[in-house]
C-alpha cells in the first residue's frame, strides 16, 4: 500500500528533450537523384563490416542451435535429417532479408518524392541520431520504433540512410509478403518476414531466433579470418502490429526476449535498445483504422491496394516527428535481476525455457520501453482539441438524450446551436495546454503564434473530422464521411449505417485523443478512483485505484507491479496542480480542482462504460456456446442495439479494440474462461463475478467488497 | 634457441650444463658468485643421504631483505626505470633484459596510460621500524621455542616481509609506508621434525600459525586476519630446501617443501632431471606453496599440473602427520586424501616433504611463434590443437594489446640488419598478408622432447595454425614472450612509480566460452573504470595461457592511471571485483591456479555449493579444531 512517504519524483515538466530539425528541407532544395546516389559510408559496430545476406543464412543453417533442433526433430519424427534441413532452409528463404544498397537508394529517391508531397516536414532530433551513431559503434543496437502506420519502417530506413547511419534489418509481419513486388522490394531494403504465429513449431522458432541473434553477434569466418558484424541494427516493433487506436499496445515479448538473450548468454558485452517515437500529425490510415475497428474487414495488403492509395498523395498530412530516445542498455536492465551464471551448466545451443527472472525482466523492460516511446511522442495541439471536442460531443449528446428521450440520435436534427464556440474552444485548449505541460506532455505548441491561430490551423488540417459553422465547432458526424471514393449515391440510409458513419468520425477523433491519454492516464485513474471510492479515506481510494488499474491493464500501458508507484505519481501530479489534497489518510478534491477532475474522469468514462457494456453483454446475451471468434460480432451487435436505443452514451464503444481488451481483462481476471466446448475457444462466463465487476465499474459496488480480493 | 645434445646420453653432466643454460635463458643470467649459504644443517634424525647438489647454495636466505625488495617484486638489484634521457632500462645482471635500453617503452607507456615520465609517484624509500607495530608475543611459546634451538626472529623487517603477498593493495600500501597487522614472530624450521615441534608448541600455547613459502601469493592469503587476537607466528619454510633423495628407477624425487622452483630445477638438472613444473613465479614460489594452492606450470601439457606431479605428501597438522603408506601411482582407497591438502591454502597444516615425479631432461627444446590475423582465429587454432591433443609443452596466445606491449619491450637492437629484418617482417605481415596491426595477435610456443619428435610436432602445429591464417613468426618472438613472463611483475613496480596501478588475474573456462569471456571481461574492466571515474581509458588485455581437452586457462591484465582518484586502491578493488563477477557470469571459474585466499572467499559458496563448503569445513573442524592454522583463507 502507498505509504504516506514523501514522493520524490523528478518533475515531468523538467524532462529535458532535444530539438528537432526538418530533414525534408534539404530535400526540397537539392536534387533527389544526387541524394539517392550519394556516397553512403556509415560508421560500423567495432569498425566491422556486416556479412552478406547469403553468409548470414549459411551461418544460421550451420549454427549449433539450428543443427541441434534439426537433429531432435529428425529423431523424434523419424524423418531423414536432410529433409528437415531442407525445411529449415525453406523457412530461412521465406524469412530472410536480402538487403542491398541499390534498392535502398531506389526507395530513398521515391520516398523523397512521396514524403515531400505528403508531409510539410519530417522533423527528427539530431542529437538522438548522434547518440545512435555513438551507440552503433559500441554495441549491437536494436531499434524499437512505435508503430502507427505502414510508413514507419520505410521512414526509419529513410532517416538512417539520410544521416549516413547503418541501415537496420527489420522484422516485418508476413502479411506484407502478400504484396508480390512490394514485398520483395521491402525484403531488398532490409525487411525480413516472420509468421504471425508459429505456436509449437520448434524448427521455425530455432531458425527464427538464431537468425535474429546471429545478426547481433560478431562472428569469425573461419579459414579467411575475417571478423564480421552480424547485421545490427535490428529493428522491430514492440507492439507487434500497428496500433489502430494510436494508443500504445501492450508489448509483445517474444522478439525482445530473443534480442536480450545474446547478452544473458554472454555472447555480447551489452545490447542497446533504442526506443523511437514516431508521431504523425495526421495518420495516413486514419479512417481506414476506424473502419477496421468498426468491423469493416481490413483490406488484405496488396500491391494494387497500395497504388489505390495514390489519391492519398494529394492530401496534406502535416508533419511527422521522430524522436530517437536514450539508448537503454540490456546490461543495466538485467543488473541485479538475472544471475547469468545460471546458463553455465547447459550448453548454450540447447534451447532453454526462460526462467522466472528472465520472463519478468523481459516483461518489465518491454513496458519500460513502450513507456519511453510514449513519453517522447510529440503531441500536436490537435490532440488537445480532439479531446475537448469529443468530450463536448458526448456531453451534448447526453443533453439531447435527457431532454428529448424519445428522439434518439436527434442532436443535429434539432439544430439547437450544436458545437462549441471558437473562443470557448480556444480558451479550453489553452487551459488544457497548460495542464498537459504540467503533466509532462511533449507538446509541440508553435511559439509566437496566438492560440486562436493555432486552433484554427489545427482545425483546418483536420477539416475532415470537424465542421465549423457560424463560429461554432463540432465533430463532423453529420457529413457524408463515407468512403469518398465509393461514390455511393446519397440515398436513404438506415439508422445503423448512419450510426456507423458517425462512429467513423468519432473513432478517428478518438485516435487523436488517445495520443494524449498516456499523459493523463494515472491522474485520470485516480480521479475516477476518488469518484468511485466509498469514502475519501486514502486506503479506499487506493483500493479503488488499484481495481481500476488492474481492470485496464490490457487497455493502457501500465507496468505490472507498479501500482503503488503509479498511485504516488498520480497523487503527486494532482496535488501539484492543486486538484487534490492528499493527507496521511485522506484524499480530497479541492474546489479549484473540480474542473481538472471532471475533465480527467470524462476522459476515462468511455472506457468505464465500455467495459460495463461488455460485462452486461456477457451476462445477458452471451449464449452457452459463444466462442472467442464470435465474441466481437456479437458484442458489436449488442452495442449497436443499445446505442440506437439511446441507452449508451459513447459511440466509440463500437471499437473492437476496446471490446477485445475488455475480454482479455476478464479472461485474465478469471471472470471468463476459455474452455474446449463444442468448439475450441468457447467462452464460459462466471456470471456472478462478471456482474460484480460490472457493478464495481459502475460505482454501484465498492472495491473492498467486490473484486479487490482478486487483485 | 634450439639446443641439441650429444646423442650418447651418457654425458649427463653436459646435458645438465645445457639445461642450465636453457633455464638461464628464460630466467636469469648464470652467476658466478652465489649468495651466502645460510641453510643450516643442524637437523637431526634425518635421512642424510643427500645428493651432492643439495649442499649447494640456495637462492633464498633467511633474511630475504638481503636480496629482495621489501615493497615490490623480486630482486633488489633488478628494476625498470626511466633514465635521465627518459629511456627505459632494466637494471641488474640477472635477466636477459638486464642492463638493456628499451627504447619504445616510454612512448608506449605514456600513450597507453596517459602517464608522463615527469609525473612521479615515488614509494616511501625505507620502512621505518616504528611503522611496524611491536610484536604481540606469547611468552610461554617463545620460551619453549627457544629451547628447541630452531631459529626465529622478532625483527620488524623480518616480520614485515612475511605479512603480505603481491596483491596490488598490499604492495601499494607498502609503497606508502603503511603497514597493517604483521606476524609477531618468524620461525625458520630446518626440517620436518622442526615443524612437528613448532606445531606442537603452537597447539599447546594457542598461537596462530601462518605457513610462508615464497611469498608470491596474489590472493591475500598471507594477510594477517585483523580479527586475530592471538600471537601470530609466521612459519617460513624457506630453509627446508633440500632434495632428500632421487629415485631413478621410479623417476621420483623426495624434496623438502620449502624449496623454490628455480633451485629445484637447477639441482635436478645437475643430475640430468627436471620436474618440468614451471609456474611463472618459479623463481620465488615454493613447492609447498604449489601444493597448497594447486599450482599450474606453463609446461603442464607435457609434465602435468602439480596434482599430477605429486606422488606423496607429508603434512604436519594439529592432529598429527598425514601421509599415505605407499607410493603406488594410483590408489582406489576412497576419496584421495591428497586432495584435502592440495589447495588447502595453509588452513590445515604445513606441507613439509613431497615426493614428485621427475623426468630426464629433454633432449631438445625449441621456441616458436605464430601471428594470427585476429584473436578469434588464434583461439580457434588453440582449440583445434587441443582437439587433436597435440599441444606443445607450452602454447600461449596474447591478444593485440599484449602483442603491442611485447613490441614496446623490445630491447635496443645492436645491428642495423636486425632492425631491417624486423621492418621487413612487419611489412610482410601487415601489407603483404593484409593483417590489421590493430587486430593481429601472436601465439608463443615451446616444444620439448626428442629432436625428431620436436621437429615433427612443430610441423603439425604450424600446419594447424596455417589453417587458421597463422603465419610462423620465428623463434625470437616466442622466446621473448616467455622471457617477458618473468619481467612483467617488475613492470608493475615501474608503473607504480608513475601513477599507474596494475594487476593480473586468471580463470579457466570451457572452450565455447573463451572468446566471450575474453571480450566481456575486458569490456567490463573498461566500463567499470569509466564508471568509477578513472580519467584515462585503462589497459585491459588478456591471454590464453593453457589449453585442456575441454577448455582453457585465461589470464587478464589490467592497469590504469590513477591520477585524480581520491582512493585509487578502492577504485581498483571495485574494478577487480566487478571483473571477477563478470568472469563468473560468463562461465569462468573462480580461479585456475592462483587460489582463493581471502580475496575471493566470498564466492566460494556459490562455487562449490553449500554442501561442498560444508564438507571442506568439516575437514577443517576435524583437523584443526582450535584454528591454529588461522590464516582464514578459503573458507
Amino acid at each position: 500500500m502507498a505509504s504516506g512517504g514523501v514522493y520524490s519524483r523528478i518533475d515531468p515538466m523538467l524532462k529535458k528533450r532535444d530539438d528537432f530539425e526538418d530533414m525534408l528541407e534539404e530535400r526540397r532544395n537539392s536534387s533527389d537523384v544526387k541524394y539517392a546516389l550519394r556516397c553512403y559510408s556509415p560508421v560500423l559496430y567495432k569498425g566491422l563490416s556486416p556479412c552478406t545476406p547469403g553468409e548470414l543464412k549459411a551461418s544460421v543453417l550451420q549454427s549449433h542451435q539450428v543443427l541441434y533442433i534439426i537433429g531432435q526433430v529428425s529423431r523424434e519424427t523419424g524423418r531423414a535429417s536432410d529433409e528437415v534441413v531442407e525445411e529449415a532452409s525453406a523457412i530461412l528463404e521465406e524469412m530472410a532479408h536480402s538487403q542491398q544498397l541499390g534498392t535502398v537508394r531506389f526507395f530513398a529517391f521515391v520516398l523523397s518524392k512521396v514524403f515531400k508531397s505528403l508531409f510539410r516536414s519530417i522533423r527528427v532530433n539530431e542529437e538522438g541520431l548522434q547518440r545512435l551513431q555513438q551507440t552503433i559503434q559500441d554495441h549491437p543496437v536494436v531499434l524499437l520504433p512505435s508503430h502507427r502506420s505502414y510508413m514507419d519502417f520505410l521512414l526509419m530506413s529513410y532517416i538512417l540512410y539520410t544521416y549516413d547511419l547503418t541501415l537496420p534489418v527489420i522484422a516485418a509481419g508476413m502479411d506484407f509478403m502478400g504484396m508480390k513486388v512490394v514485398g520483395e522490394m521491402l525484403r531488398m531494403s532490409g525487411a525480413f518476414f516472420i509468421r504471425r504465429s508459429f505456436g509449437g513449431d520448434r524448427l521455425y522458432w530455432a531458425v527464427f531466433s538464431e537468425y535474429v541473434k546471429t545478426m547481433l553477434r560478431v562472428r569469425t569466418i573461419l579459414f579467411t579470418g575475417f571478423l564480421q558484424n552480424g547485421f545490427a541494427p535490428v529493428e522491430f516493433f514492440l507492439e507487434g502490429t500497428r496500433s489502430r487506436t494510436a494508443k500504445s499496445l501492450t508489448p509483445k515479448l517474444g522478439l525482445l526476449n530473443i534480442v536480450m538473450d545474446p547478452y544473458l548468454k554472454g555472447e555480447v558485452f551489452d545490447i542497446s535498445l533504442m526506443p523511437v517515437s514516431i508521431s504523425y500529425e495526421r495518420i495516413l490510415e486514419e479512417s481506414l483504422y476506424a473502419r477496421e475497428l468498426l468491423g469493416v474487414p481490413k483490406p488484405k495488403e496488396s500491391t494494387s491496394g497500395l497504388f489505390k492509395a495514390r489519391k492519398i498523395l494529394s492530401e496534406d498530412y502535416g508533419s511527422i516527428h521522430v524522436y530517437f530516445g536514450e539508448p537503454v542498455s540490456v546490461r543495466s536492465l538485467a543488473e541485479g535481476r538475472v544471475d547469468r551464471s545460471q546458463f553455465n551448466l547447459l550448453p548454450r545451443h540447447i534451447p532453454q525455457r526462460p526462467g522466472e527472472e528472465v520472463v519478468s525482466l523481459v516483461n518489465d523492460s518491454a513496458y519500460r520501453l513502450v513507456r519511453a516511446q510514449e513519453e517522447n511522442m510529440v503531441l500536436q495541439p490537435w490532440v488537445l482539441l480532439a479531446s475537448l471536442l469529443l468530450q463536448n460531443h458526448h456531453s451534448q449528446q447526453q443533453k439531447n438524450h435527457t431532454e428529448g428521450a424519445t428522439h434518439h440520435h436527434s442532436t443535429q436534427e434539432q439544430g439547437l446551436n450544436p458545437g462549441i464556440t471558437l473562443e470557448e474552444l480556444t480558451a479550453q485548449t489553452t487551459w488544457l495546454r497548460d495542464l498537459s505541460r504540467e503533466y509532462g506532455a511533449f507538446l509541440h505548441w508553435p511559439e509566437h503564434t496566438s492560440p486562436s491561430d493555432v486552433v484554427s490551423s489545427s482545425l483546418s488540417l483536420h477539416r475532415g473530422l470537424v465542421s465549423v459553422c457560424e463560429g461554432r465547432v463540432q465533430l463532423a458526424t453529420e457529413q457524408a464521411v463515407g468512403d469518398p471514393s465509393s461514390g455511393a449515391p446519397p440515398g436513404p440510409v438506415s439508422p445503423e449505417e448512419k450510426l456507423l458513419n458517425r462512429a467513423v468520425v468519432v473513432l478517428s477523433c478518438a485516435s487523436y485523443r488517445n495520443q494524449v491519454l498516456h499523459v493523463f492516464l494515472r491522474p485520470a485513474l485516480l480521479a475516477c478512483a476518488v469518484h468511485a471510492a466509498s469514502s475519501t479515506n486514502k486506503q479506499d481510494v487506493f483500493n479503488s485505484f488499484s481495481f481500476l488499474r488492474n481492470m485496464f491493464s490490457n487497455e493502457f500501458i501500465l507496468c505490472p507491479g507498479a501500482t503503488v508507484q503509479d498511485f504516488e505519481e498520480a497523487c503527486y501530479l494532482l496535488v501539484k496542480t492543486g486538484a487534490l489534497q492528499v493527507s496521511q489518510h485522506e484524499v480530497l478534491v479541492t474546489e479549484s480542482g473540480q474542473r481538472t477532475v471532471a475533465f480527467l474522469t470524462n476522459m476515462l468514462d468511455p472506457f468505464l462504460q465500455g467495459y460495463q457494456v461488455v460485462c452486461r453483454f456477457l451476462c445477458e446475451e452471451a449464449s452457452e456456446s459463444l466462442t472467442e471468434k464470435q465474441f466481437i460480432p456479437a458484442v458489436r451487435k449488442f452495442i449497436i442495439k443499445q446505442l440506437l436505443a439511446g441507452r449508451l452514451r459513447y459511440t466509440e464503444l463500437l471499437s473492437s479494440d476496446l471490446q477485445k481488451n475488455a475480454l482479455a481483462a476478464l479472461l485474465r481476471l478469471g471472470a471468463v474462461r476459455k474452455i474446449k466446448g463444442v468448439q475450441p475457444g468457447t467462452l464460459q462466463v462466471d456470471n456472478l463475478m462478471v456482474n460484480s465487476l460490472e457493478d464495481t465499474l459502475g460505482g454501484k459496488l465498492h472495491t473492498q467488497k467486490a473484486a479487490v480480493a482478486r487483485l | 634457441m634450439a639446443t641439441n645434445s650429444g646423442n650418447g646420453g651418457s654425458d649427463r653432466q653436459r646435458v645438465a650444463q645445457q639445461r642450465l643454460r636453457i633455464i638461464a635463458g628464460h630466467l636469469r643470467r648464470p652467476e658466478d658468485g652465489n649468495s651466502a649459504i645460510l641453510a643450516a644443517e643442524e637437523c637431526k634424525g634425518h635421512v642424510s643421504e643427500k645428493t651432492d647438489a643439495s649442499s649447494e647454495g640456495k637462492t633464498v636466505p633467511r633474511r630475504r631483505q638481503e636480496i629482495m625488495k621489501w615493497n615490490g617484486w623480486g630482486y633488489s638489484d633488478s628494476k625498470f626505470l626511466f633514465n635521465k634521457n627518459g629511456q627505459a632500462e632494466f637494471t641488474g645482471k640477472r635477466y636477459r633484459l638486464s642492463g638493456m635500453i628499451i627504447p619504445a617503452l616510454k612512448d608506449w607507456f605514456e600513450g597507453t596510460f596517459g602517464a608522463n615520465v615527469h609525473h612521479k609517484s615515488p614509494a616511501t624509500p625505507i620502512v621505518t621500524s616504528s611503522a611496524v607495530q611491536p610484536p604481540n608475543l606469547n611468552e610461554a611459546f617463545v620460551e619453549a621455542l627457544k629451547s628447541t634451538g630452531i631459529p626465529f626472529s622478532i625483527d620488524a623487517e623480518d616480520r614485515l616481509f612475511r605479512g603480505h603477498g603481491h596483491c596490488l593493495n598490499e604492495i601499494f600500501a607498502l609503497r606508502e609506508g603503511k603497514v597493517g597487522r604483521v606476524p609477531d614472530l618468524v620461525v625458520w624450521p630446518n626440517c620436518h621434525d622442526d615443524v612437528l615441534k613448532i606445531v606442537e608448541l603452537a597447539c599447546k600455547h594457542n598461537v596462530c600459525l601462518i605457513p610462508y613459502g615464497g611469498g608470491t601469493s596474489v590472493s591475500s592469503a598471507l594477510e594477517c586476519p585483523p580479527e586475530e587476537t592471538r600471537s601470530i607466528v609466521s612459519l617460513d619454510t624457506s630453509q627446508m630446501n633440500r632434495i632428500l633423495w632421487i629415485d631413478e628407477k621410479n623417476l621420483t624425487a623426495h624434496v623438502e617443501a620449502g624449496i623454490v622452483g628455480q633451485d629445484l630445477e637447477r639441482l635436478l638438472n645437475e643430475s640430468g632431471y627436471c620436474t618440468g613444473h614451471e609456474p611463472d613465479s618459479m623463481e620465488f614460489s615454493s613447492l609447498g606453496g604449489w601444493v597448497s594452492t594447486r599450482a599450474s606450470g606453463m609446461k603442464k601439457n607435457v609434465y602435468g599440473n602439480i596434482e599430477d606431479l605429486v606422488i606423496h605428501i607429508k603434512m604436519v597438522t594439529p592432529k598429527g602427520v598425514i601421509e599415505k603408506s605407499c607410493q603406488g601411482p594410483r590408489l582406489s582407497t576412497g576419496p584421495d586424501v591428497h586432495h584435502f591438502i592440495l589447495g588447502s591454502e595453509g588452513t590445515l597444516g604445513v606441507v613439509t616433504e613431497v615426493t614428485m615425479k621427475i623426468r630426464p631432461l629433454p633432449e631438445y627444446q625449441k621456441y616458436g611463434s605464430v601471428v594470427f590475423p585476429n584473436f578469434e582465429m588464434g583461439v580457434a587454432c588453440l582449440r583445434e590443437v587441443a582437439r587433436q591433443r597435440c599441444a606443445p609443452a607450452s602454447i600461449r596466445l596474447m591478444d593485440n594489446t599484449q602483442f603491442k606491449f611485447g613490441h614496446a619491450l623490445k630491447p635496443q637492437v645492436s645491428s642495423l640488419f636486425t632492425s631491417f629484418l624486423d621492418g621487413l617482417k612487419t611489412f610482410y605481415i601487415t601489407k603483404f598478408k593484409g593483417f590489421d596491426p590493430n587486430r593481429l595477435c601472436v601465439a608463443t610456443l615451446l616444444f620439448e622432447g626428442g629432436r625428431e619428435k620436436v621437429l615433427q610436432h612443430e610441423k603439425q602445429v604450424y600446419d594447424i595454425a596455417a589453417k587458421f591464417g597463422g603465419l610462423a613468426a620465428g623463434e625470437d618472438n616466442g622466446q621473448r614472450g616467455y622471457m617477458l613472463t618473468f619481467v612483467i611483475a617488475y613492470l608493475r613496480d615501474l608503473g607504480m612509480d608513475y601513477y599507474v596501478i596494475a594487476e593480473s588475474f586468471e580463470t579457466s573456462v570451457p572452450w565455447d566460452r573463451v572468446l566471450d569471456i575474453c571480450r566481456n571481461v575486458k569490456a567490463r574492466i573498461v566500463y567499470e573504470c569509466k564508471d568509477k571515474g578513472v580519467q584515462f581509458a585503462p589497459l585491459s588485455s588478456c591471454r590464453v595461457t593453457q589449453t585442456y581437452d575441454s577448455g582453457a586457462c585465461v589470464y587478464f591484465y589490467f592497469a590504469f592511471n590513477y591520477r585524480g582518484l581520491s582512493d585509487p586502491v578502492h577504485t581498483f578493488e571495485q574494478v577487480e571485483h566487478a571483473a571477477r563477477e563478470e568472469i563468473l557470469a560468463n562461465g569462468g571459474s573462480l580461479s585456475h591456479h592462483h587460489g582463493v585466499g581471502k580475496l575471493r572467499k566470498k564466492w566460494m559458496r556459490d562455487t562449490v555449493s553449500t554442501v561442498g563448503l560444508g564438507m571442506l569445513k568439516s575437514v577443517k573442524d576435524y583437523v584443526d579444531p582450535d584454528n591454529i592454522f588461522g590464516n582464514r583463507n578459503l573458507l
